[in-house]
């Protein structure tokens, strides 16, 4: 009787024991786990750290002063100045001149006349800096809106448009082509590899190509379209028109890039079971329903990620502005990020250029968390 | 009335010939099974009949009618996958619903028929639901749902059970046979499960390298198989097979060498046959007795015993070497190692020729009846 109390007792003892001892280990286990972790993950954090958080912070320092690219003079801190330079907007509203008699001054064609506005500005201390951006009149009045720097703020709602106009574009292009090229026919690979060969190419030759198809005179786009209308429309120059400048920009870039989203798109269609689409079938669902009751809920995710990720990728737009139209005409597709590289390199205020790249960090970051948001709201419905 | 009718029914994919010419006639509110090997045809035979994949020649018809060129779903046929293909992101509800809303149903008739047929299957609680947050069993009873909605001729089922576990597989298995017998539709289930396709069927068809081996019924399939193929695919365990050859031939009756020098004679349809010929001898694992008071004898060396409790599988060779399966009583006392003679009853075992066809005589079950082995000799 009391042995084998005794031995219950010990087993219990050991079995404690036993459990303490694999405990450690396990602990020690995953100690050397992790240390393996970060060694293996050490390369590539050391790259992310040199050439992308290391610049961003000097980026954020340099914002701060009045350092330019090549100068012999030392940088000094000037706070925000640089940062108010690029954010300052403010408005003021003109009254058209009057004659002694109290009557509008009209011109030649019957309309108002307004003050200079450069006297205007220059007269008052508080319009100091400031610059027209845009203007519009109203009866006897001219409202107008001033910024220290009109380019930016053009150039930052040009990117929006570019953004808003290319990502349902460039998506929905992807969308299409992924749907065409996803279904088992011979020579189907050809066909990817030619919708995909834009993107291995350089972009810098094909904005090159693309300016010339898109040259007023002898651009085949021009011919195309005057053939094909009986010369009724164009030609249009399309590079050189500031209507036509940044939708030209746009269906190039969609063009081009697009092939990396039809990857992605065609893998998640792959995702997608067959079984889903005969069951539809039966339930005598048309290939439309199909689309829309099958394809896009399963494409939810892919659809997410690419939207995300071609939304940042245009907000980046430069070379193609830079080799095909150099921000013009008129300023009609300067871009944020061509906006920041003229400022920072060409006229050599690095400063100015890294509040600018700061500025812009922030509002695709914030587009990126509120598109983010957005979808997983509907996600949750 | 939806009878269905496959008439010389051919399927060719690209060169390869998958079908080759199946006739089948199915009655009104039959249950029926198509079983057979991996690879003989059987789902592309039930998606030929649903219309997911295109007749090469022949006809199908439901209710009289010629559905070739139907589209899928206008045949009036609905069917259940094996990987059950529920709708992910929409509700058990909106699942069920689907098809009606595609036919432009409205709501308040979709509703009734979406309640009413989870109220069959009890899926009430489970209707605002997605697949992703149901058991197995329960998205199985979904899919199943989404077909009873519709109301069609003809059910199909393609293994339907086979991604639940045994315990599940049961308990489905009877909510399917009850579903048909309070629906009285005609169901065809496709099967690679010995006892779905016994139990369920009351029609089993038995399919090779597409073409019918033999239709019938569980029973007729078990005691008289046309050929050794149908022999050894229905039942479980295998039907044992021995080699013998022919030594002298009578009209009716056979005289046969067994393996082991054992001599015996058989009734046997034996025109044809030659002294010399090799003939296959088959018997079943459950009609082989542990003693040696039947017609035919065995010696067999035991090497496996697995004791299942309700009964007893014995794995042994006997004299010519051959492997043999015994079923036998729960409470045997077979060891393993152990050298015994055993025997079976001439009138159960089939005989078959060296093209496999069956010549022994027809089996009833009724007069077998006091030859009916294993169990009740141990007991
Ligand atoms: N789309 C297809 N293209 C070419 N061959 C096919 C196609 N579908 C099926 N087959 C061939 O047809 C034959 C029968 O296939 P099927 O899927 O009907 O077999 P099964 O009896 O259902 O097998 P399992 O029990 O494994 O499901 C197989 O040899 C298969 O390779
Ligand atoms: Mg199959």
């Amino acid at each position: 009787m009391h042995s084998s109390i005794n031995e219950t007792k010990s087993v219990g003892l050991s079995a404690d024991a036993a459990g303490a001892g694999r405990a450690t280990d396990f602990r020690q286990a995953r100690r050397r786990e992790r240390r393996y972790g970060y060694l293996l993950s050490f390369p590539a954090l050391l790259g992310l750290f040199m050439f992308l958080v290391l610049p961003f912070l000097m980026a954020v320092g340099m914002s701060f002063t009045d350092q330019r690219l090549l100068s012999p003079n030392a940088a000094e801190w000037v706070g925000l100045r640089n940062y108010e330079r690029l954010l300052s907007v403010d408005w003021l509203v003109q009254e058209a001149e009057r004659s002694d008699l109290g009557e509008v001054v009209r011109d030649a064609g019957g309309e108002p006349e307004f003050p200079s506005l450069r006297t205007v500005l220059r007269g008052d201390p508080a319009y100091r800096e400031y610059r027209e951006f845009t203007s519009w009149q109203w009866g006897e009045k001219r409202y107008v809106l001033l910024a220290k720097d009109p380019r930016f703020i053009q150039s930052f709602l040009n990117t929006l448009l570019f953004v808003m106009l290319v990502v349902p574009l460039q998506c929905g292009l992807a969308l299409g082509l992924a749907l065409l090229i996803n279904r088992q026919l011979r020579g189907i690979s050809v066909f990817r590899a030619i919708f995909f060969s834009p993107v291995v190419t350089s972009i810098v030759v094909v904005s090159i190509v693309w300016t010339f198809l898109y040259h007023r005179d002898v651009g085949v786009l021009n011919h195309y379209l005057q053939a094909l209308t009986f010369g009724l429309v164009g030609p249009i120059d399309w590079l050189g028109d500031s209507d036509w400048a940044m939708p030209s920009i746009v269906i190039m870039s969609a063009w081009q890039a697009c092939g990396v989203q039809m990857l992605i798109f065609l893998a998640g269609l792959q995702g997608i079971s067959q079984d889903l689409y005969e069951a539809a079938e039966l339930d005598g669902a048309g290939r439309w329903s199909q689309f829309w009751h099958i394809t896009l809920p399963g494409l939810r995710n892919t659809m997410v990620f690419v939207i995300l990720s071609t939304t940042v990728q245009a907000f980046g737009l430069f070379t193609q502005v830079d080799v095909m139209t150099g921000g013009g005409p008129q300023g009609s597709t300067s871009t944020v990020m061509f906006h920041a590289v003229a400022k920072g390199f060409r006229e050599q205020d690095i400063a100015y250029g890294s509040a600018i790249s700061v500025v812009f960090f922030l509002v695709i970051l914030l587009i990126a968390l509120l598109q983010k948001k957005f979808f997983d709201a509907r996600e949750a419905k | 009335m939806a009878d269905l009718q496959l008439e010389g029914v051919v399927k060719r994919f690209g060169e390869v010939q998958t079908i080759h010419g199946i006739d089948l006639d199915v009655t009104h509110g039959e249950f029926v099974v198509f079983v057979g090997p991996s690879g003989c045809g059987k789902s592309t035979l039930l998606r030929l009949i649903a219309g997911l994949e295109e007749l090469s020649e022949g006809d199908i018809r439901i209710g009289g009618e010629s559905v070739a060129h139907l589209p899928a779903a206008q045949r009036g046929v609905a069917m259940v996958f094996q990987s059950y293909a529920l709708y992910p992101h929409m509700t058990v509800r909106e699942n069920m619903g689907f098809g009606l809303r595609m036919a432009k149903f409205d709501k308040a008739e979709i509703d009734r028929r979406v309640e009413e047929a989870a109220a069959i299957l009890k899926l009430e609680p489970l209707l605002e639901r997605r697949p992703k947050a149901l058991s197995g069993g329960q998205r199985q009873r979904v899919a199943i749902g989404r077909t009873i909605v519709r109301n069609p001729k003809v059910f199909l089922f393609d293994e339907p059970l086979s991604n639940l576990d045994a315990e599940l597989r049961v308990q489905m298995r009877v909510e399917i046979a009850k579903l048909h017998a309070a629906l009285g539709n005609t169901m065809v289930y496709v099967t690679h499960d010995q006892v779905e396709a016994m139990t369920m069927a009351d029609k089993i068809v038995v399919l090779r390298d597409g073409r019918i081996e033999q239709v019938g019924s569980p029973l007729e399939l078990y005691l008289n198989p046309v050929n050794e193929f149908v022999a050894g695919f229905i039942g479980s365990p295998r039907m044992n097979f021995f080699e013998c050859r022919v030594l002298d031939v009578a009209d009716d009756r056979l005289r046969l060498e067994l393996p082991g020098d054992e001599r015996i004679d058989m009734p046997a349809d034996a025109t044809g046959l030659r002294s010399g010929d090799r003939v296959t001898l088959g018997i079943r694992p459950e009609h082989i007795l542990e003693h040696d008071r039947a017609d035919i004898r065995l010696a067999i060396d035991v090497e496996v015993v697995e004791h299942l409790g309700g009964s007893t599988f014995v794995y042994a060779r006997h004299i010519g070497g051959d492997a043999i399966t015994l079923q036998v009583g729960g409470l045997s006392d077979i060891q393993p190692k152990d050298h015994r003679r055993v025997s079976f009853s001439r009138q159960i075992c089939q005989l078959f020729d060296g093209d496999g066809r069956n010549i022994s005589p027809h089996k009833v079950p009724g007069e077998l009846k006091d030859e009916e082995p294993g169990q009740a000799a141990t007991a």
